[in-house]
């Protein structure tokens, strides 16, 4: 079974084929030849017109697979849609990147798709939140920003020429620090209106990146730099007396407390355990799972052995024959 | 020696137009974007696919289509006896060569421009054939990293001995120094993409070996792709709406 490489003893394994058997007669019931494999052929009905989308080639007059997937149509078009697979980048996306590479007015992201990404000192907001022309001397502090192997949460802007651009141009974006990175199959991400949770009650943040990498990390208050300037320039000139305090300060500020990073390890735990079941990832999945886990009183390292994957694949049956009676 | 012996069986109790039994799996590899194992008989290989990812050396970088490489090597425990160098020798590369050319040939490579795609495949046990097992590995490690590819390219190989034709040898059979065709097969485009011979062999014959080698390879193509359609289904039944 793939990924799925965790030690079951009998009753274990009996419970975990029964939930994923069940799993899989809820679906098959609704789609139930539309998987296709490389070279398969797409019956159209003869129809005039068919738009040939992504994963689909034509051969002798028929429309074939080039991938393996799920057959999708709209209208007159259809496309395969992949299941693992690279992440492929579409403009407006929301992505968790890894800079692997200063290079000159831009830093290169690997963001797990067939290329790094460009992220151009231009489009990105400077740290002072002041709005002008980057200058040489903010090219030669571009380390002060980003530097190799940071974290960063940023937004695809479109596919230029040579490569795939990035924006950050809001204070939501930019570097993640005091969390958790982790990296699941892009195809288990759904797009939806909101990428960005803060959630209230464990103070995290959380951010499922399209391209399949997902952050927990400690919450951080959205600075509206704009409105926080003028406050700024005015203290400017008490805090630069006493530097002594401001260190201090400095280290309170990058402690996290016991508490939070116990939460973070549990949401990534969570995560871990939907991805390598192979269920799709979202805020309420993730939630749901932290709840069922803390409410067994299991301890975070608990949640990776393999009675929790069992029970969290058999809740998972349950509720989707539930949300499938309820259709 | 005797090869096929007068009832009509081979060494390993084959009859001459048999394969031996094939098993595949995919997801061998956690870490990669796709990965395989594949096994005919006693011959066992692992294949595992990254990318397509940016370009590792950069003059080698392509803008109209996609970089393929593929690395070929014998685990050192794969066989009997000890291997002297089990790295770079000639019959590695050669072998490296040729499956990048089969799989090169039928990946859509301008789809993915200014990537690269490794394949890396490694033989466990050998047993004869590896090459075709690395092929037929490498065809469930690319399908299964969701690379755009033309058709499946599978691979069987067929000899000559004691006058008869014989389907996917083994080792004692491969060593025996008579013909060995090892073909790779585009089922549905009906294509031949791969064709070695170390031997020579009359015309009439090597038409009905190819044909034999042929017949095998559609059979393991048969086989890949229950294999792939069973795995799409499965995560798509996981994954859910």
């Amino acid at each position: 079974m793939r990924g799925l490489q965790i030690p079951l003893n009998q009753t274990q394994k009996v419970r975990l084929q029964r939930a994923l058997e069940k799993l899989e007669s809820l679906s098959s019931k609704a789609n139930s030849n539309a998987s296709v494999t490389v070279a398969d052929s797409i019956p159209v009905n003869y129809e005039d017109g068919i738009l040939k989308g992504h994963g689909t080639s034509e051969f002798n007059g028929e429309i074939t697979a080039t991938i393996c997937g799920i057959v999708e149509r709209v209208n007159k078009l259809v496309y395969v849609r992949t299941l693992r697979a690279r992440y492929k980048p579409e403009v407006g996306d929301i992505i968790v990147g890894r800079v692997i590479e200063v290079a000159p007015k831009r830093w290169r992201l690997d963001i797990n798709s067939s290329q790094d990404a460009v992220l151009m000192l231009s489009s990105m907001n400077l740290p002072d939140g002041i709005q002008r022309r980057r200058t040489a001397v903010d090219e030669l502090n571009m380390r002060s920003i980003f530097e190799e192997n940071d974290v960063v949460c940023a937004e695809i802007r479109g596919l230029q020429h040579d490569g795939l651009q990035l924006q950050a141009r809001s204070q939501k974006y930019g570097k993640l620090e005091r969390g958790q990175l982790l990296t699941i199959s892009p195809y288990l991400v759904k797009k939806r209106k909101q990428h960005f949770h803060h959630l209230d009650q464990y103070g995290i943040d959380l951010i499922i990146g399209r391209n399949g990498f997902i952050w927990v990390g400690e919450h951080i208050e959205a600075r509206d730099d704009m409105v926080e300037e003028q406050v700024h320039k005015s203290e400017q000139h008490t805090t630069k007396f006493d530097i002594t305090s401001a260190s201090l300060e400095e280290q309170e500020r990058t402690y996290t407390s016991l508490e939070t990073r116990q939460n973070i390890c549990r949401i990534a735990n969570a995560v871990r355990v939907l991805s390598t079941l192979g269920f799709i990832i979202s805020v309420e999945k993730i939630l749901d799972t932290v709840s069922l886990s803390s409410s067994l009183n299991l301890g975070i390292h608990e949640m990776l052995g393999s009675e929790f994957y069992v029970l969290v694949a058999e809740k998972e049956a349950v509720q989707r024959s539930l949300t499938k009676e309820k259709r | 020696m005797e090869y096929v012996s007068p009832e009509g069986l081979r060494l390993d109790g084959r009859r001459p137009m048999e394969m031996r039994q094939i098993r595949g799996e995919i997801g061998a590899v956690a870490k990669a974007d796709g990965s395989a194992v594949f096994e005919m008989g006693n011959t066992k290989v692992i294949a595992a696919v990254y990318g397509p990812r940016e370009v590792q050396n950069r003059s080698q970088q392509m803008n109209d289509q996609a970089l393929v490489r593929c690395e070929y090597s014998m685990a050192n425990f794969s066989t009997g006896d000890r291997m002297r160098k089990p790295k770079g020798d000639r019959r590695s590369t050669e072998i490296s060569l040729v499956i990048r050319q089969t799989m090169e040939a039928c990946i859509l490579t301008h789809l993915l421009p200014r990537s690269q795609i490794d394949i890396f495949v490694q033989v466990l046990q050998a047993d004869g054939g590896t090459r075709s097992a690395c092929i037929n590995a490498a065809t469930l490690a690319l399908a299964d990293a969701g690379i755009p590819m033309r058709d499946l390219v599978t691979s069987c190989s067929a000899g000559y001995l004691n006058s008869t034709a014989l389907l996917d040898l083994n080792y004692v059979e491969d060593s025996a120094g008579g013909p060995d065709v090892t073909v790779g097969f585009l089922p549905k485009l009906d294509k031949v993409t791969l064709l070695q011979m170390d031997a020579k062999l009359p015309l009439d014959i090597f038409e009905n070996v190819m044909q034999l080698a042929t017949e095998g390879c559609k059979a393991v193509a048969n086989y890949i792709r229950e294999i792939l359609l069973e795995n799409t289904k499965q995560l798509e039944s996981r994954r859910g709406l």
